[in-house]
């Protein structure tokens, strides 16, 4: 039996939907309906749902790959939580949104708290009415009938080239954050002595063997805080990580309510006399830590010790705005564009010591 | 200081604590400028201002100082006017 998992053919839904999403387009989060979904039955009316053990084998094998998931349900939320917890699996939804409001507003707001855009979704629900209500709002996300869910699991917008620890520990850390934030929320007094409150220790270290997968993984995840965009395959990545011509370095973020993971990476190509940034990117997740430039202030010190120059290359996207300011304040000009490359360099005039509310640490 | 320029230091201060910035001072000399601050700056301009900072804009020499940003709010608003 095949099964496809679009909207019906024909339907406007459908139409929209093939516009706007993009092929293949990885999926980093699952939100799913909760009655006649996750369990059969409608909990208002039936407080003994049945799970279905086969959402619960998608759900495990899913986060198990880094896939995170969340909820879009209109139910009670007290009652629907508890029924989570009584199933065991209330620790695998973040944000979990349940009210009585529209799934494609719970859907943004998902989108919001997890920093992930939309094309970065696939919404489950049994009614046609939900999906292509999400469909028409959100074009970008990937909507799957909940009747139709074998085969899902081979999908490869769900099936993630590498499953690295970050991946295995990515609910965690997310959950972490959930705890960072909800302190955040509650702390009176200014960013920077909050920032000092969580104790972060920042690493750079040239990435080793054991690193490639996950450096892989950044490479196609992140598309916000990524100032060029390329991609390097883990072949690729072994090979410029041993080139004498080349450093490639990682970057890892820990404070005291656990570890961020892997969340930066430089790819430099060191010529005699000019170095030049062919790849910095940082994880969304870090964005609110005020971590963004310590690696390229590293990157900086660096080639001005080495007495070379110091160049970026830089392809501007809808979303990386924040890399070209972050280059820019960090005294970069751009002196030559060849098509979408802009390249940028830097007089070393605005080198800054690292900020007192991080411990960084080279590993070299 | 006029209205703009008290409006850029009022949004500093938030960042710059018990320091009273003067208009002709260095933020970037202050301490660090991270990569927040930076956003939230570029956006504070963009937003209280109605304008567009354009890529070629966002020279450093732009935000150095109080000064500097509200020649810059001057001259955008005066090209869109």
């Amino acid at each position: 039996m095949t099964t496809t998992l679009e909207p019906p053919a024909g339907s406007h839904a459908a139409a929209v939907h093939a516009a706007k999403r993009k092929e293949k387009q990885s999926v980093k989060c699952v939100v799913w309906d909760l009655d006649d979904t996750v369990w059969d039955g409608i909990l208002l009316e039936d407080r003994e749902v049945k799970l279905r053990p086969h959402v619960v084998h998608i759900l495990k094998t899913l986060d198990e790959r880094g896939i995170l998931h969340s909820i879009a349900s209109r139910n009670d939320h007290g009652l629907a939580m508890a029924k989570l917890k009584e199933f065991g699996l209330d620790e695998f939804f973040l944000y979990p949104q349940i009210n009585w409001g529209s799934k494609a507003a719970s859907i943004a707001q998902i989108a919001r708290d997890v920093n992930i855009g939309l094309d970065a979704i696939a919404f489950v629900d049994d009614q046609p009415f939900e999906r292509e209500e999400v469909a028409f709002v959100h074009g970008q996300v990937l909507c799957l009938d909940s009747a139709r869910l074998d085969g899902v699991l081979d999908r490869p917008e769900l099936k993630p080239r590498f499953i690295t620890e970050d991946s295995r520990l990515r609910r965690q850390m997310y959950r972490a954050d959930f705890e960072r934030n909800r302190v955040e929320a509650e702390y009176v007094g200014p960013k920077e002595e909050f920032l000092a409150t969580l104790g972060m220790r920042f690493t750079i270290a040239r990435c080793r063997q054991e690193d490639l997968a996950r450096a892989e993984e950044l490479t196609v995840r992140t598309n916000q805080l990524n100032a060029t965009g390329y991609t390097y395959s883990y072949e690729e990545l072994d090979e410029l990580r041993l080139s004498p011509g080349h450093e490639l370095l990682i970057a890892s973020l820990e404070d005291r309510h656990g570890t961020y993971g892997q969340i930066g990476l430089t790819l430099i190509e060191k010529g005699e006399e000019v170095w030049t940034i062919k790849l910095l990117l940082m994880s969304c997740r870090v964005m609110s830590k005020g971590v963004g430039t310590l690696l390229l202030h590293h990157i900086l010190r660096r080639a001005r010790d080495a007495g070379v120059r110091l160049r970026a290359e830089f392809v501007a996207n809808d979303r990386n705005r924040q890399m070209l300011i972050t280059y820019k304040f960090a005294g970069f000009k751009e002196i030559e564009r060849t098509g979408e490359v802009a390249l940028l360099e830097n007089d070393y005039s605005a080198i800054q010591p690292p900020p007192p509310y991080v411990d960084l640490r080279i590993v070299d | 200081m006029d209205q703009t320029q008290l409006k850029i230091k009022q949004f500093l201060s938030r960042f710059f604590k018990n320091h009273d910035l003067q208009p002709d001072e260095d933020i970037f000399a202050l301490g660090f400028v991270n990569s927040l601050l930076a956003m939230q700056l570029v956006a504070f301009v963009e937003k209280e201002h109605g304008i567009t900072v354009q890529d070629e804009d966002l020279d450093l020499d732009n935000f150095r100082t109080v000064n500097a940003i509200a020649r810059l709010i001057a001259r955008k608003s005066g090209a869109t006017a």
